[in-house]
């Protein structure tokens, strides 16, 4: 074995390692509990150390430095942050309804970590190689909503149960695009399993890697599925949930101290897992993006490019005003799912239109007409233009 | 292993057992809907139990992420979250508490005597390719009516939700102009 | 492994609580509930045969009954979704969502 293919197994042979340790029969016992502690370690690692990029990039992006007070440069604020958030008071309003107060958080939580199951993040790196796994994923992400749904009605708050209410049909909204567009990954593989999708894609035809995010079908699927996810996850510009402004703090105004620290935990768990979905089905998942650079163990390359996903979230966040509720419901159900029924059809000529240039013609013709079609259909009669200021005389 | 059942077994089972029976009588509608999520859940997970993958991670998808939601909105939309001052049970309840005791009893006599006591079958190896396959070919038709079906559904779930008057609507679209 | 009959019985006791569910709670949508865990009940009973029976070799011939019993999930949806639309519009005109006030067929 070279050195360059031991670095890339270096977590798989450290877990055959310390299981070796046990007996025979409890090894895969062994393996699946340590492959479960590194995710319950790793992700949550991200996680504080996103907070503080996003601190700081938004600071760079707003003209201001962010936080620079704890530790060198202010990386480790989100250890006082976890301080006192484990120290502050936790409050439950006395007419809600602590039971499923008290639930909402943990039952968030527990499901997002529940999809990282099914997520490849290196070669032969994935909890359970399941059959089914991107239909495990959609399944157990549907089930967060419901989570929303209990924090924001047991709170007896309006702006909980508006922010709660505003979550949930959004996240129903979005979610079918989301379904759609990663469907057509699916057809061109043949497979549900995660791991056979980043197989499928892993391939290289000179330089270049065969992503699907390089295909007409693959980039149109890669957009909706990133707008998607953007509404699936709360962000900003569809962070109506919870917007400050109009919401207090939307869902989880009335959580304090421990239970809100959970809330901000699984909102940022579950960017991580649907970027890493989408990495997943169309950039490659831990695949090199040349082939020459293909000595650089793959999970370096998982996690590379997890964080260029996590600065472009932060950076739409720094850029982009909120939408307003009916620009999201008619962005959803007027443009996303015609634009991802019509993406299904294409992958599905494509893939019998065979090899040949023929086919890159015929689908990004149908794709951009769409779109221009759609868009004109779309913003008739909207009025966009500069917006024009009056001053008081 | 209790009375020749697995644990994972008896754990699944009491928890959707429990979920329905809290279904069944708590008084709150909201705390209702979520008790049913539980047993879904369960269900889901007895199908997992049975090695049918894709049935199970469908059950949640589809009970657990469309129509326990349906229900919430459905109870909030009809102002039931609030316990009603009312009593829960219709006039009649014993009459159907007596069919249901009645309908199980029956269900676990013909359970109990028709089959062997015990049988062992190899589990049969199904992958989703599989499904896919046959869902295309064998069962072509049903999926299509499905398909119609479920478009049928959607437009008259909206067309029946819908409020008749036309009136608020417009005014709104005039104001927003 | 956990034998046939006791799938059975699990699906008949839920069974079971739906059906007094259906029959004994006053409010329509605990009633829905109550007909959503028998359709439920009666996938655990597919699943269970489908598991327990034997497999035919070849192209589809053992999928009958988890066919069955996913067709059965997308119905049910369907039903559902029907179904509470139909006590939206009737709590919309009489402003109640109690099965024994629903005496009226005029609406």
């Amino acid at each position: 074995m070279s050195f360059s293919s031991k670095l890339d197994q270096i977590f798989i042979l450290l877990q055959h390692w310390i299981a070796g340790f046990f007996p025979q029969a409890l090894q895969p016992v062994v393996g699946t509990i340590l492959g479960v502690v590194a995710i319950v370690a790793a992700f949550p690692g991200i996680f504080a150390l996103t907070t503080v990029l996003e601190r700081k990039g938004l600071g760079r992006m707003q003209n201001r430095l962010g936080p620079n007070r704890v530790g060198p440069l202010g990386i480790l604020q989100p250890v006082a942050d976890g301080i006192k958030s484990l120290t502050k008071e936790d409050i439950v309003p006395l007419s809600a309804d602590a039971l499923v107060h008290f639930l909402a958080p943990v039952v968030l939580v527990v499901a997002i970590f529940l999809c990282y199951a099914v997520l490849p993040v290196g070669r032969n790196m994935v909890l359970m190689n399941m059959d089914a796994g991107l239909l495990f994923f959609f399944a157990i992400g549907a089930s967060t909503e419901l989570s929303i749904f209990m924090a924001g009605w047991s709170s007896r708050n309006k702006y909980s149960l508006l922010g709660a209410m505003r979550a949930v049909a959004q996240m129903i909204s979005y979610e079918v695009p989301l379904l759609l567009s990663s469907v057509v990954a699916v057809m061109i593989t043949g497979s549900l399993s995660t791991v056979k999708i980043v197989e499928a894609q892993s391939g290289f035809t000179g330089w270049f890697p065969h992503w699907y995010v390089f295909t007409p079908w693959g980039f149109a699927g890669f957009v909706l599925f990133v707008i998607a996810a953007l509404a699936e996850t709360n962000r900003s510009p569809f962070d109506l949930p919870e917007g400050e402004s109009e919401l207090v703090a939307g869902y989880f105004t009335e959580y304090s101290g421990f239970k809100f620290a959970l809330f901000f935990l699984g909102e940022y768990l579950g960017m991580f897992s649907i970027a890493g979905f989408a990495i997943t089905l169309f950039l490659g998942g831990w695949g090199a993006p040349l082939s020459v650079l293909g000595f650089i163990p793959s999970w370096a390359w998982f996690f590379a490019k997890l964080f260029g996903a996590i600065f472009f979230f932060i950076w739409l966040r720094g850029t982009m005003p909120r939408l307003r509720q009916d620009q999201l419901m008619n962005f959803a159900w007027k443009f996303m799912l015609p634009m991802a029924l019509l993406n299904l059809l294409v992958a599905g000529a494509w893939r019998f239109l065979g090899e040949g240039w023929s086919r890159w013609v015929i689908c990004s013709v149908v794709l951009i007409g769409a779109y221009v079609l759609l868009g004109r259909v779309l913003m008739r009669g909207q009025h966009l233009g500069p917006r024009s200021y009056r001053y008081a005389d | 292993m209790i009375f020749g059942l697995g644990i994972a077994f008896l754990l699944t089972s009491a928890l959707t057992v429990a979920g329905a029976v809290a279904a069944a009588v708590l008084k709150n509608l909201v705390h209702c809907a979520l008790s049913l999520t539980v047993t879904f859940a369960g269900l889901a997970l007895l199908y997992l139990e049975l090695g049918a993958q894709f049935a199970g991670f469908s059950q949640i998808l589809v009970y657990i992420g469309a129509v326990a939601i349906l229900v919430v909105f459905a109870i909030l939309l009809t102002r039931g979250a609030a316990v009603p001052e009312y009593r829960n049970y219709s006039s009649s309840w014993f009459l159907g508490l007596a069919i249901a005791a009645a309908v199980f009893a029956l269900l676990t006599w013909a359970v109990t005597k028709s089959l062997p006591a015990s049988e062992t079958v190899s589990a049969p190896a199904v992958n989703v390719q599989s499904i896919g396959v046959a869902l295309m070919s064998t069962y072509v038709l049903p999926l299509e009516i499905v398909a119609v079906l479920l478009t049928v559904a959607l437009i008259g779930a909206v067309i029946v939700a819908m409020p008749e008057s036309r009136e608020p609507k417009s005014s709104l679209e005039r104001s927003g102009k | 492994m956990t034998p046939l009959s006791a799938f059975l019985i699990v699906a008949a006791l839920v069974f079971a609580i739906g059906l007094a569910i259906a029959l004994t709670r006053r409010n329509a949508i605990l009633v829905l509930i109550g007909i959503e865990l028998m359709l439920n009940a009666a996938n655990l009973n597919l699943i269970a045969f489908w598991r327990f029976s034997p497999h035919p070799a070849g192209h589809s011939g053992g999928l009958t009954g988890m066919m069955f019993a996913i067709f059965s999930i997308a119905v049910a949806a369907a039903e559902a979704a029907v179904g509470l639309g139909l006590v939206i519009a009737y709590h919309r005109h009489t402003k109640t969502t109690d099965l024994d006030a629903m005496t009226r067929m005029k609406g």
